[in-house]
């Protein structure tokens, strides 16, 4: 057990190597684009007035959150935060209901009940966060616990942030996944600031994925703006999982770029930290590794960006177009029948 | 049919459930190898395995949390707290996640905590309390607190069958002091129903649990107050119905229960019979509940908390004439 520091990586052989074909890595770029793109349109729709509450978003983690969910197989399952749209979106969630949950429509995944990213469709194989932070890690592990009492090969993932890895659920999580060897991974969405606080006075080690070492597992460090160092780590960490070798704690190191939620300047973040962060952009350096080692044409680039815009478009319309919930909706499903067992998670 | 502690009927129940789904499986601390604190598991490691009853480290948010990721996951899982008192660790992930989900996500979470409570042997502010109350007001939770072999065996049943987060209260001083008949086939009993314990005409005792007793003794002391007793049974959801149609009956009211008094469940029905059967009613609900103070360890002390059957009698002697 140890932590380690992942390397970038350097060629395409490498990446082939890791599974990932030409296609896929396109595939990789539509899905951070889209990600951007989809944040980008909630701002709009927030400053037009549309967007209830506040908004959140996860600029800057696009990386992390496809990077991982593209390692992740079809029958995994995993609970992401509101850093991780890109999860969802890598996923295949569709994003005309992402808009409508942002605007509190009947059409959103929580038909207006929950708001922001506080969502998920089950069908994807995701379960809707909570706003208390690390709450969503127990219920990873035992997504996890299932798996190996009924010795499936299929991984739970469990996201978190450098914040929320203050709070006993993330210990309590890791203590049990760790003496059960459980299959699950820990993704730390390392931020550097949970909300206006600092990564000092939330922890005191060099890493998070230091404490894996105190919970029997390994941890590994890595650079959360390259999609390609992420998925690599991710993939060894979820099949190792899967071959029953155990949890991982995976950090992803980003920087939020964007206040805690769109009422939050961010004051407290110095100027050149955005700076010195904003010439790694995750989607710019893709972009640019996707020409340099892969080829990427500037047809190719065009077509998805304008591919991801008319996405958005009609999704925007659509989701416009989804009425806001009934009162009389209140109280649906303050208890499950028995049917409702019949979901795709519980089946 | 044979008859059994309150106790055995609880693992029967549970045993029974393991038997017949392989979904059911058992977390808690030391509930494996040693059986449970009180021994409700005993032997069930060595039927069902270390992967269905599951020894888990000190840690009941991870307990509950991942009971309902497995839950969520198809699998029917029943947490044991060593005390219920130990709920306050979970209560967090109880009240934010389990019972929330259905509702915002549309991701039921059938899962069971058992929480073996109440007091009346010195065990002090930590092993000794009844929180129901705490979770009654959380929407998206149920809460069941069985008061006899019979029920403590037909509402396990129904809470591992049941689709939402149930919370079973197992009364930890009718372990092993109360017997009854308990069938040996499988049966439910209905969450939300309460059960006349004692039928009468002058006085209606609504309480729960193991203080069932306390007004049943009390009800025998009285040659000349006929007194009815409603155990109500299960708490979320409550039987109103019940409650109303005897309040309407005898025109007086006691509500009696082992938690404390401020915003005990008593409030609850004592508004609800003043809001609803006011006008039917010959005197001023009453309540008789512990005071508000931790549970104290000391016999002496912990007797003048715990609701007497002294103070019951008191108390409806007072109703009866009022």
């Amino acid at each position: 057990m140890a932590v380690r520091e992942a390397e970038p990586v350097a060629s395409l052989s490498e990446v082939k190597e890791a599974g990932l074909d030409r296609e896929d890595l396109l595939q990789i770029y539509r899905n951070m684009v889209l990600t951007r793109g989809l944040e980008e349109r909630g701002h709009i729709l927030y400053r037009q007035g549309k967007i209830p509450g506040s908004f959140y978003t996860g600029r800057g983690n696009e990386a992390s959150a496809v990077g991982v969910a593209t390692a992740m197989g079809t029958d995994d399952v995993g609970t992401p935060l509101h850093r991780d749209m890109g999860v969802h979106v890598t996923r295949g969630v569709e994003p005309w209901r992402v808009l409508a949950q942002y605007m509190g429509r009947r059409d959103g995944p929580t038909k207006g009940k929950d708001g922001n990213v506080h969502m998920a469709d089950a069908r994807l194989g995701l379960i809707a966060m909570v706003s208390h932070l690390p709450a969503m890690l127990p219920v990873a592990v035992g997504c996890a616990l299932a798996f190996r009492i009924r010795e499936e090969q299929r991984v739970a993932v469990g996201w978190f942030g450098e914040g929320a890895s203050a709070r006993g659920d993330a210990h309590e999580a890791m203590t049990f996944a760790g003496t059960r060897r459980l299959p699950v991974v820990f993704v730390c969405d390392n931020n550097q600031w949970a909300y206006s606080t600092p990564t000092h006075l939330e922890y005191a080690t060099e890493h998070v994925a230091d404490r894996a070492v105190a919970y029997g597992f390994d941890g590994v460090v890595v650079d959360g703006t390259d999609v390609l160092a992420v998925y690599r780590e991710a993939k060894r960490a979820i099949e190792k999982a899967r071959q029953g070798g155990g949890p991982t704690l995976l950090e992803c190191q980003t920087l939020r770029m964007e206040g805690h939620a769109v009422h939050d300047d961010a004051f407290y973040v110095p100027k050149e930290l955005f700076e010195e962060w904003a010439k790694r952009d995750p989607i710019e350096r893709f972009r640019l590794w996707l020409q340099e080692h892969a080829n990427m044409t500037n047809e190719e680039d065009e077509e998805i960006s304008s591919g991801v815009k008319k996405l958005l478009n009609d999704a925007l319309q659509r989701a416009d177009e989804s009425p806001l919930p009934d009162p009389s909706e209140l109280l649906d499903g303050v208890y499950a029948t028995p049917e409702d067992l019949d979901t795709p998670h519980h089946k | 049919m044979a008859e059994k502690t309150y106790l055995q009927a609880i693992s029967d129940g549970l045993r029974q459930e393991m038997r017949r789904d392989k979904r059911v499986f058992v977390i808690g601390e030391d509930v494996g190898v040693y059986g449970g604190a009180f021994k409700v598991t005993l032997g069930f490691q060595e039927e069902f395995g270390p992967w269905r009853v599951i020894d888990a480290p000190l840690a009941e948010t991870a307990i509950v949390g991942s009971c309902t990721g497995a839950a969520m996951m198809g699998m029917r899982p029943v947490a044991e707290m060593q005390f219920a008192d130990f709920i306050s660790c979970a209560w967090d992930h109880l009240v934010t996640v389990a019972a929330k989900q259905r509702w915002r996500a549309g991701t039921p979470v059938p899962i069971v905590v058992r929480l073996p409570s109440g007091g009346g042997f010195s065990g002090g502010p930590f092993h000794s309390q009844n929180p129901e109350s705490s979770f009654a007001h959380i929407p998206g939770l149920k809460v069941v607190c069985p008061a006899t072999p019979e029920d403590a065996k037909g509402l396990i049943v129904s809470a591992i069958e049941d689709p939402n987060p149930v919370l079973y209260m197992e009364h930890k001083h009718l372990y092993r002091r109360i017997k009854g008949e308990v069938p040996d086939e499988r049966y439910t009993v209905p969450i939300g129903k309460a059960r006349t314990h004692r039928e009468g005409e002058d006085v209606t005792v609504v309480t729960w649990g193991a203080m069932v007793y306390t007004a049943d003794e009390a009800a025998n002391q009285l040659d000349d107050v006929s007194v009815e007793i409603i155990d109500l049974r299960t708490i979320l959801p409550w039987d109103k119905q019940a409650v109303l149609e005897s309040a309407r009956k005898t025109s007086k009211v006691l509500v009696l229960h082992e938690d404390t008094r401020t915003g005990g469940f008593g409030a609850e029905i004592a508004a609800t019979i003043a809001e609803e059967a006011f006008e039917d009613l010959d005197a001023p609900p009453r309540r008789i509940t512990a005071p508000d103070s931790p549970v104290p360890f000391s016999p002496t002390l912990e007797k003048a908390y715990i609701p007497q059957v002294e103070d019951v009698v008191k108390g409806l002697k007072e109703l009866a004439e009022y």
